[in-house]
């Protein structure tokens, strides 16, 4: 029987991280060079935790599908990235970033977590800014903030609108420094396919080299996932195209728990819908609400163009609703005020499908310039994607699927309930509870792997000193490689008529529609139908065509689409599971008479963690409960 | 639109490549390159024909993934575009388009239009990073940085690594690619303290890898999707200069 201990430290909230330090065991850096650590990705969590163990003295194995490591989706990240540095002096501290994320996740996090992340936040940024980000600076040659939704100070740290571009790169550039240096080898265009437990301990993996299709088997002490989100799960998402589940739900089918599954944020504002042959929504970054206005027309229907419609009859329905927060309210709010106009009949475009997004009045006050510097690039893509000049007319925007709170259970070592399995950055469930704040996993991802698992690590790996290298002729070793072998053998064999690609899109038209921004009980049971009919017709019609001994990304996408089903169910048994609305997840069946969010504290104040029992069986449910020692447990206003 | 395509089908690395006709209808204005891509993949599929293979990943131009000679020119006909940006209402109905991967000695052909770009990560490895171990950072407002030079670096900063200097130089050299990096050092105090070494490594390493001289023709600069400038290669110029004297 797996205990849920979630390990977190004595003592007031403040000094918990810095107890734990003092007290945790250590390895010497003699022992260090002995151990093998595997680490499955490179996104922003990954090589920042690659380069800081390198630098500690592990051997370090890290893996990624892409190419190199400097493609991993972190890259694509725009806004910026918190830290509760107070350098506007306008009130912040650690403590109002913990309590804005603890408020923001809706009291569905753990606090000692969350306060870490934030206590941490600072010397993310001072890490970051030594590696040469060029983040923006003020003329006086101090950093710039901006602000991000859900909060009311200024703490956003960015570099135009790719800052997950520029941070990225400052990680990437210091694991590049370790391979040089030899603590760490890179594998790069490699799949892990699945995990190795030999004793109740993680230790390997099986990867497909993506080039030659030979399966590998790598061995390590202890493996670290940083295999990012699972928002593709909708097929269309801001994520890059090639980002999924599989790690995860490996791990997962081998005892790690899951929480939260059903914790999906959708963004509100992303390029909508345009035809039916997109294969992707791009975002435009939250930060653009600083000077952007939303806002659709007061009349019904009213189809004329943005630019012609008089200001008296205009709704700013988030100005309106939320004159405390106004555009920068918490994204799970903007992105359902949005769809509540949409389905009441007053979206605009084509589809009717969107909103205005409009800059006109920023434009007015502070000069293209101005707004220029600022979202250059944002207003750059969203033309080159439209057609449509934002400058002189409003961006349409629609929200779309973006980030995941949910992943692996993980405790306050960041370790999942296997032994020496660990999961950073956006791969575990940790800090987010029920909706993230803006600019806030870049934070934890850096965080988490800069600063977090470098000193968590060491109380695990200081018990396997003694153990000497991991063999990979273990049969544990051989079995793994073998179920990988049948499942793409399967994958072949079906040898059917539809495309893989044409199943990812009904799965995540059944996602959508029943398990996206708002959800009841019927549309999910009916999910839980659909997604078993799609997985049955898929194992009897896919087609992968290719073979497995060359670069077949069709069969890839397969692995990855056949992996999605599971986690789909998972995902949908979450969100049955709990019948109150909290952050992102909102049952209709639990709202207040103004349509907003209705937490139910006295029965859902826990994190669901469930257990795998077989790919027929039903999961097992787990509860972790969230005792608040130091919040008072608040309704979540943003008037 | 009805599109005729020309594209460089090559089954691996070792494989002789050639030149295959396809023929795709109801293509629409609005789709992406890559989404027409899929379309013609989800057809040959259909078809029991091997799909093309191509990189992608983010489509959204920021992962430098994506690649692809069209008609002559990486990234396509658009200007300080990525290929995974260009829209078909960049071409005409009937139009024939021929595709192909980079064309350069250090970038080999893996599959179709896939290629080899590691050596990237390679010279990065030799010196293109600011040598500071976790924790031994101090406030980062210690050192004030003017903003036009925090402007600038980030703008060589912005680089992509998708290749496309590489791509387009009768040279095949790096220089762009290189030089962004040197530059983005080059302008931040933080980077001062390596300033020597790294531009020394990294060009090393640069000729090492078998990637040519620059000959200042700029057609790096026309192709490459971010508008990094050849200012940055003049800058390094004068670095490694400056790095051979002291
Ligand atoms: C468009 C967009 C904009 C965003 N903007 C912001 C922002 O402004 N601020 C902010 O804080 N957050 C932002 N986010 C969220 C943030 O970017 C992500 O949450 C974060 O980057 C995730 O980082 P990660 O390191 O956990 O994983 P990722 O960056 O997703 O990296 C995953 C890595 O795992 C590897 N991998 C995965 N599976 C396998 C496997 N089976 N085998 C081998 N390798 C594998 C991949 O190759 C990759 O290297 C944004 C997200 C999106 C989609
Ligand atoms: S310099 Fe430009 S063309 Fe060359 S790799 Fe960078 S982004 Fe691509
Ligand atoms: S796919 Fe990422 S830059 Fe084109």
């Amino acid at each position: 029987m797996i205990k849920l201990d979630s390990k977190i430290p004595e003592g007031p909230l403040a000094e918990k991280w810095t107890n734990y330090r003092a007290s945790q065991k250590l390895v010497n850096p003699a022992n260090k060079k002995k151990q093998d650590i595997i680490l499955v990705g490179t996104g922003l969590a990954g090589s920042a935790a690659a380069s800081s163990l390198g630098e500690l003295g592990y051997n370090v194995k890290v893996f990624c599908f892409q190419d190199t490591p400097r493609r991993a989706h972190s890259v694509a990240a725009q806004g910026g990235i918190n830290a509760a540095k107070n350098y506007k002096n306008d009130g912040d501290s650690v403590y109002r970033l913990f309590y804005d994320m603890i408020k923001g996740g809706d009291y569905r996090s753990r606090e000692a977590n969350v306060y870490r992340a934030a206590e941490v936040s600072n010397a993310t940024i001072d890490q970051l800014t030594a590696q040469g980000v060029p983040f923006a600076r003020e003329y006086g040659g101090t950093l710039d903030n901006r602000s991000f939704g859900g909060v009311q100070v200024s703490r956003t740290f960015y570099a135009k609108g790719q800052t997950g571009q520029q941070c990225l790169l400052g990680a990437y550039s210091g694991l590049l420094r370790q391979i040089g240096k030899g603590t760490v080898t890179m594998y790069s265009r490699r799949e892990m396919l699945e995990l190795v437990v030999i004793d109740g301990k993680a230790r390997g993996i099986i990867t497909r080299n993506l080039v030659t299709g030979e399966l590998e088997k790598h061995s390590g002490h202890a493996v670290i996932l940083a295999t990012g989100g699972y928002g593709t799960i909708y097929y269309l998402s801001t994520l890059a195209v090639n980002s999924n589940g599989s790690a995860a739900w490996a791990a997962y089918k081998k005892g790690a728990f899951f929480g939260n599954p059903s914790f999906v944020q959708i963004h509100p504002s992303s390029i909508p819908v345009l035809n039916e042959y997109q294969s992707k929504l791009t975002l435009m970054s939250e930060s653009l609400r600083n000077d952007g206005r939303v806002w659709v027309p007061k009349k019904k229907g009213d189809k004329r163009p943005a630019n012609d419609i008089p200001e008296e009859e205009r709704d700013y329905y988030l100005e309106r609703r939320y004159p405390a927060y106004g555009n920068l309210v918490p994204r799970d709010v903007g992105s359902r005020a949005a769809k509540e106009r949409c389905d009441a009949g007053y979206g605009v475009g084509d589809t009717g499908l969107s909103v205005n997004l409009d800059f006109k009045d920023a434009i007015a006050k502070q000069g293209k310039k101005a707004i220029e510097d600022k979202y250059g690039n944002l207003f750059e893509m969203y033309e080159k994607i439209t057609g449509i000049n934002p400058y002189e007319e409003p961006m349409r925007i629609y929200p779309s699927g973006h980030y995941t709170m949910g992943g692996l259970w993980v405790d306050y070592e960041l370790m999942t309930t296997i032994p020496g399995l660990f999961a950073i950055g956006e791969s575990n469930f940790s800090d987010h509870g029920a909706n993230r704040l803006g600019a806030s996993s870049l934070m934890q991802c850096a965080g988490d792997g800069y600063f977090v698992i470098p000193n968590t690590i060491g109380n695990f790996m200081s018990g396997e000193i003694r153990t000497s290298k991991i063999s990979t002729d273990a049969p544990e070793f051989e079995k793994a490689e073998k179920d990988v072998t049948e499942k793409i053998k399967k994958l072949f064999a079906v040898n059917g008529k539809q495309t893989v690609t044409s199943f990812h899109k009904r799965l995540g038209k059944i996602m959508w529609d029943n398990s996206g921004m708002s959800r009841n009980e019927e549309g999910l049971k009916k999910a839980l139908k659909l997604i078993d009919e799609l997985k049955e017709e898929f194992w009897k019609d896919v087609k992968v065509p290719g073979t497995n001994d060359e670069i077949n990304q069709e069969l890839e996408k397969a692995g990855r689409v056949a992996d999605y089903f599971g986690l789909a169910k998972l995902i949908v048994t979450d969100g049955l599971n709990r019948g109150e609305s909290c952050g992102a997840h909102f049952r209709e069946e639990s709202q207040t008479e103004t349509g907003e969010a209705k937490r139910d504290d006295a029965n859902y104040s826990y994190v669901s963690v469930w257990e795998y029992k077989g790919d027929e069986q039903e999961p097992k449910l787990r509860k972790e409960d969230l005792n608040y020692e130091f919040v008072e447990v608040k309704e979540r206003d943003y008037k | 639109m009805n599109i005729k395509l020309k594209i460089w089908r090559q089954k691996n690395a070792k494989a002789k490549g050639k030149f295959v006709n396809y023929s795709l209808d109801n293509v629409s204005p609005e789709m992406s390159f890559l989404e027409m891509l899929d379309a013609l993949n989800n057809k040959l599929i259909i078809e029991g024909d091997e799909p093309v293979a191509f990189e992608h990943d983010c489509r959204e131009g920021i992962c430098g993934c994506c690649s692809l000679y069209i008609n002559g020119t990486p990234h396509g006909p658009g200007e300080k575009t990525t290929t995974c940006e260009l829209h078909m209402r960049s071409f005409k109905d009937g139009q024939t388009i021929v595709v192909e991967p980079w064309r350069s000695k250090a970038f080999p052909v893996m599959k179709d239009l896939i290629v080899d770009r590691n050596a990237f990560d390679k010279i990065i490895a030799a010196g293109g990073f600011i040598s500071i171990d976790a924790g031994s950072s101090q406030d980062s407002n210690a050192v004030l940085v003017r903003k036009e030079k925090a402007d600038e670096a980030f703008i060589s900063a912005s680089c992509i690594g998708c290749g496309a200097c590489v791509a387009a130089c009768k040279n095949a050299s790096a220089m762009l690619f290189v030089s962004a990096k040197v530059s983005q050092f080059a302008l931040l105090p933080q980077g001062k303290v390596e300033a020597v070494e790294r531009v020394q490594a990294m060009v090393a390493k640069m000729d090492e890898l078998g990637f040519g001289n620059c000959t200042n023709t700029y057609a790096c600069e026309a192709v490459c999707p971010k508008g990094i400038s050849v200012t940055n290669i003049a800058r390094m110029n004068r670095e490694f200069l400056y790095a051979k004297i002291s």
